[in-house]
């Protein structure tokens, strides 16, 4: 098995509000992300879990850089992208779909136009484009919702939509930001299973954030236990369970 | 109340001013029109730089934000009459005269631009900024972000425009005090300096016509373009 990704003494922080001071006068830094190195395999459903606070949405966000890391290399399929000039990085973001908790699709356009919309900024063969939306939809089972507005969509439809355009111009890893936290929980069930079929038969490498237990155990191969910016342990997923060996990562795992 | 016979002699002398009326229409049009339409690509490009360069956005930079602002604000202080003076020296320059409907519409281009600018940074404000995050995680240039922008800011833009319009419709009533022609200034020559009150009446209820006909297109387009 080949690293997909790789996360080399990444670290992150972010200044706090401007009116919060240290003892010695300076302006106060929030460590997001203390320095983490981990690395993930291709075709593999890794989790990032912990809870709020503890850093999985921005560890999940230098992935692709949307947060630059403060130090340290984020490589992905052999590229380090920490070293890339801005269109060169834009490049590299098309390998690398992203679907998020509040969809973040674009309300004035059509769910074709919205799947479409990717395939013309990932430099797409125009002629090809209404295919392969079709296709797409078809993998999300929306092919009849291709001229709704996402106004018209439930919830789980609208995520199924991020993920049609998120998988659109064939990215070699998908970026899940707590996909189903604003779901139900049969939505997220069926959700889950769409994303297992998406990595089964595409190959797709998913990193997913989540607070939810249930999600790391149905879907995951292994998970990050991360708490207040560090990595505790990476566990491994075996029957349903998550395999924490370290005292906290036990803590986290316990469901309650 | 209005008698009969009154009421027709109000009718002749509005149809004995029918002339100087089409033309103060004419000159409504020409102001409205080209001071509109600069105001949009001026103030549209403005105001967009003045969202982007604000925090938190992919131009972020206080420096440029603040030089933006600060134009902005300032122009926006100038009240029309004064703006319309201090402006003569250079539409002299520019349109070879001072007075008039073409001068006038620089005049309220300029004062439209800067008032349109803030409208159009107050609509891009209020995209989510998951979908511009989005669409950034796609590889997206910062054009086609702008494109994006726009689109989804689209209807809060259209009755932007809508108010511009009307704004500018009102401003050009005023720009009749320095001969800038027009509505207003027929309804100040003849309306307020002759005595004529049924010219007065009669141009203010044509410029609430105007009023109500370009806001219930606004809201209507607005509608329409409205898939949130």
């Amino acid at each position: 098995m080949n690293d997909m990704i790789v996360l080399n003494d990444v670290t992150k922080s972010f200044l706090s509000d401007r009116s919060i001071k240290n003892e010695n006068g300076k302006p106060h830094w929030f460590t997001a992300v203390e320095p983490t190195s981990l690395s993930i395999q291709q075709g593999e459903i890794f989790g990032l879990m912990g809870y709020s606070g503890a850093g999985k949405s921005t560890l999940l966000r230098l992935i692709n850089m949307l947060e630059r890391p403060d130090s340290g290399q984020v490589i992905i399929d052999g590229t380090d992208l920490t070293t890339l000039s801005a269109s060169e990085l834009r490049i590299a973001r098309h390998n690398i779909g992203m679907i998020f908790q509040q969809f973040n699709l674009m309300s004035n356009r059509t769910v074709f136009d919205n799947v479409a919309f990717n395939l013309t900024v990932s430099g797409y063969p125009n002629r090809d484009i209404h295919k392969r939306v079709m296709d797409c939809l078809e993998i999300v089972d929306l092919t009849d919702r291709a001229g709704h507005y996402p106004a018209q969509l439930s919830g789980g439809q609208k995520q199924r939509v991020g993920i049609a355009r998120a998988i659109a111009p064939s990215p070699k890893v998908l970026l899940a930001d707590e996909p189903t936290s604003a779901l139900d929980p049969a939505t997220t069930r069926s959700l889950l299973t769409c994303l297992r079929d998406i990595n089964e038969q595409l190959g797709v490498t998913i990193v997913i954030v989540t607070h939810e237990m249930s999600v790391i155990r149905r879907l995951c191969d292994r998970a990050a236990l991360l708490h207040q910016g560090q990595l505790l342990e990476v566990a491994e997923v075996r029957d349903g369970l998550i395999q924490a060996t370290t005292p906290i990562g036990k803590g986290l795992v316990v469901e309650d | 109340m209005l008698t009969g016979t009154e009421l027709s002699a109000s009718i002749d002398k509005l149809f004995a001013l029918r002339k100087e009326i089409a033309n103060a229409f004419i000159d409504t049009f020409i102001m409205l029109g080209i001071s509109t339409t600069v105001a949009i690509v001026i103030g549209g490009l403005f105001g967009v730089f003045l969202f982007l360069s604000s925090d938190r956005q992919f131009l972020q930079n206080k420096t440029l934000y603040g030089v933006l602002g600060g134009i902005t604000n300032f122009m926006r202080a100038f009240p029309f009459v004064i703006l319309m003076i201090a402006m003569s020296p250079f539409t002299k320059a520019i349109v070879g005269t001072g007075i008039g409907p073409i001068a006038a519409s620089l005049v309220l281009a300029i004062a439209g631009s800067f008032y349109f600018a803030r409208l159009v940074e107050q609509n891009l404000r209020e995209v989510p900024r998951g979908i511009i995050e989005a669409t950034e995680s796609m590889g997206a240039r910062p054009f086609t972000i702008i494109k994006v922008l726009l689109n989804e800011a689209r209807s809060g833009l259209i009755l932007s425009v809508t108010i511009l319009c009307i704004s500018l419709l009102s401003y050009s009533a005023a720009a009749g005090m320095i001969g800038g022609g027009g509505l207003g200034d027929l309804a100040i020559r003849y309306g307020y300096y002759r005595y004529q009150t049924e010219v007065m009446i009669f141009i203010v209820i044509v410029l609430s016509i105007m009023v109500i006909a370009i806001q219930a297109t606004g809201n209507w387009m607005a509608n329409r373009l409205d898939k949130r």
